[in-house]
């Protein structure tokens, strides 16, 4: 089923609104703090390749949030059921940021549906000390930092609030809100998460945008290290969504692992 | 009605606002003298004391990692002015339960400030500022249903008297809850809650506790008084205005312009308020249709940054002679359809203890005893 508008599913008694585009081999694509971008170029390049599937976490978009779901962890269960539920098999599984970190949780769980893995600038692992954050605190920076260390353009990239009607401000606030509910404590990392990345049983790439000033290159190769055999490529001119500020590059860099072999 | 002086107990003796980004949460500490603090710590004390003597009841509130507030547990202040005074009823409002990781040690705190003052504590609960989840690592998102759980389960720890309950909750467990002490009063302290919408407005009013509203000027707490009070009429619930709280900045003078005088430098708890955006709004904290106007960089404090004449139009501060203050609570009062207790922030900034101690003894001279008198006026029952 492919239709350019999103339908909503129910996903064991969980309501979700959920994107089918294209026909090919399936791609659940899971989104991150910023909520779903169902216009972006790069959704419109990869439904031109494959059959991508892809969810609005609750809270987020149109999908209702309900009472106990609170963590990147719930997400993971609601997509590895959303995957059975679809029968679906040989998933290109990728996960932008926080959508990242909720592949990663999956795959950490099982494999059984899935066939290779995608992680683009995702958060949810820590490795350093105590006293040492992973990843800047967001809620604690000025908007304006937060776009410097976000973006590689900002200019052309960062969110316009002061553009906005009241209809998308008010869509962006429930995003930022949704996504504040899964991030603020542990901030943007689940503590286990790196003892479990050793589990991970398919072929697995990380994408990073070069110059990511929240998720660091350095934070990602020590996430790829600690995933088995898994590679990572990085993305020039980009900040921590490569697949914004470099669709061509992005996509050539999906197809290229996904192709392999 | 009924008076309740309070202080923010600030520590004013900052550098130039332009060589900081925010007076609240990153403020470094260095800037905290400890000799000049202690003696301000003190001070406070004293003016508590002072207002006590003059026959007002006190408030305390608390604040966290802000030079606008020395006080990040009410329960300490509370219990050290539960030893020093005698006869005046002590308001904590509030403690901000949807920030504090253990609401059982809430009961047994204000447990303890119940015993110590033989029977004297208003404890309130408060949602806090937004500044304050970041001070607190408190997550803004689901704040109101913390909030209400942290609430149920202290209220429970109060009034069970009969060994360990069990508390397996959305947000807080604790399998064995049973405290020492149990409150002094029976059943529970009188229980206040500040509040603006109108679905928490509505549980107040159920339960019968004391609504409290903090610079809301005329309309908006017409409003919230109204809802109130609507609901306790829906409910066939009896109905005081000992029920209702308004906050404000008061100060009395001998003269008007005395009066001013003094406003303008209590004044310096609006401006000096210093806060950038991502402070203002976390995410979750506001609802969604005022997050958005926020992210837009509306400003919704405005109304606090208008000149001395305006914020007196507006009924957020009151002064100048006792008769001008009494005249502008009065039209306050019955504008909004009354209230019984009248919350009057009479410290802040710069204002010296001299000055403080003035307008506290020529309100409570002057001011209190006409207001004590209050009912609600011929305005009020045509609104």
């Amino acid at each position: 089923m492919t239709t350019s508008s999103p339908q909503s599913l129910n996903v064991a008694g969980i309501e979700l609104e959920c994107l089918q585009r294209g026909t090919g081999r399936p791609l659940l694509l899971l989104h991150g703090a910023g909520g779903p971008r169902p216009t972006a170029p790069f959704m419109e390049m990869l439904a031109q390749r494959m059959h991508l599937i892809a969810p609005t976490h609750p809270g987020f978009g149109n999908s209702p949030l309900p009472e106990w779901i609170d963590s990147v962890d719930d997400l993971a269960y609601l997509y590895l059921d959303l995957l059975d539920q679809l029968d679906l098999r040989d998933v290109v599984l990728m996960g932008f940021s926080m959508g990242g970190w909720t592949a990663a949780e999956m795959a950490i769980k099982n494999t059984t549906r899935l066939a290779k893995l995608i992680l683009v600038d995702p958060v949810g692992c820590k490795f350093k000390d105590r006293e040492t954050r992973e990843f800047p605190d967001i809620y604690a920076l000025p908007p304006d930092e937060v776009n410097r260390l976000t973006y590689y353009d900002p200019a052309t990239f960062a969110p316009k609030y002061d553009q906005m009607s009241d209809e998308q401000l008010q869509a962006a606030a429930r995003n930022r809100e949704a996504a504040a509910l899964y991030l603020w404590e542990p901030y943007m990392h689940n503590p286990k998460l790196r003892y479990r990345l050793h589990r991970i049983n398919v072929p697995t790439l990380l994408i990073w945008g070069a110059h990511d000033g929240l998720a660091t290159p350095e934070y990602g190769r020590s996430y790829c290290a600690a995933i088995p055999g898994a590679k990572m490529e990085i993305i020039e001119k980009a900040g921590h969504t490569p697949q914004n500020e470099q669709p061509e590059a992005f996509v050539a860099a999906v197809m290229r692992f996904i192709e392999e072999d | 009605m009924r008076a309740w002086y309070f202080s923010e107990n600030a520590y004013p003796y900052l550098p130039d606002p332009s060589t900081y980004e925010s007076i609240r949460v990153t403020l470094p500490n260095r800037y905290y003298d400890p000799k000049i603090g202690a003696e301000l710590y003190h001070r406070y004390l004293d003016e508590w004391q002072y207002a006590e003597e003059m026959g007002l009841d006190l408030m305390i509130n608390e604040h966290h990692q802000t030079a606008t507030n020395l006080n990040p547990s009410a329960a300490v202040v509370a219990a050290t002015l539960a030893r020093i005074t005698k006869r005046a009823r002590l308001l904590i409002l509030g403690n901000p339960i949807a920030n504090r990781r253990d609401p059982v040690r809430v009961a047994e705190e204000m447990a303890m400030v119940d015993n110590y003052s033989r029977g004297r504590l208003e404890c309130g609960f408060v949602r806090g500022v937004p500044y304050e989840s970041s001070a607190t690592n408190a997550n803004p998102v689901r704040m109101v249903d913390r909030f209400w759980e942290a609430h149920d389960l202290i209220l429970k720890a109060w009034t069970s008297h009969d060994g360990p309950f069990s508390w397996e909750g959305r947000f807080f467990h604790h399998r064995q809850v049973n405290i020492w002490p149990r409150p002094y009063q029976e059943p529970h302290p009188p229980v206040w809650i500040t509040t603006m919408s109108p679905s928490q407005i509505v549980k107040v009013a159920d339960r019968g506790y004391v609504a409290a509203t903090f610079l809301t000027g005329y309309d908006e707490t017409r409003r919230i008084f109204q809802t109130y009070r609507a609901r306790r009429r829906e409910q066939n619930l009896p109905m005081t205005d000992d029920r209702l709280a308004y906050a404000a900045l008061v100060y009395t003078g001998e003269t008007d312009e005395a009066g001013l005088a003094g406003a303008r430098k209590l004044m310096w708890y609006l401006t000096s308020n210093k806060v950038p955006p991502q402070f203002k709004n976390p995410p979750g904290y506001a609802s969604v249709h005022t997050a958005a106007q926020l992210l837009k960089g509306a400003d919704i404090e405005v109304a606090r940054k208008f000149p001395l004449e305006k914020c007196i139009e507006n009924g957020i501060i009151f002064a100048g002679n006792p008769d001008s203050v009494y005249e502008q609570i009065r039209r306050h009062h019955d504008y909004v359809g009354g209230y019984g207790n009248l919350l009057l922030m009479g410290q802040a900034g710069f204002l010296d203890h001299e000055e403080t101690v003035r307008g506290i003894e020529l309100f409570a001279k002057e001011v209190y005893p006409r207001l004590k008198e209050l009912k609600v006026g011929i305005e009020s029952a045509l609104a």
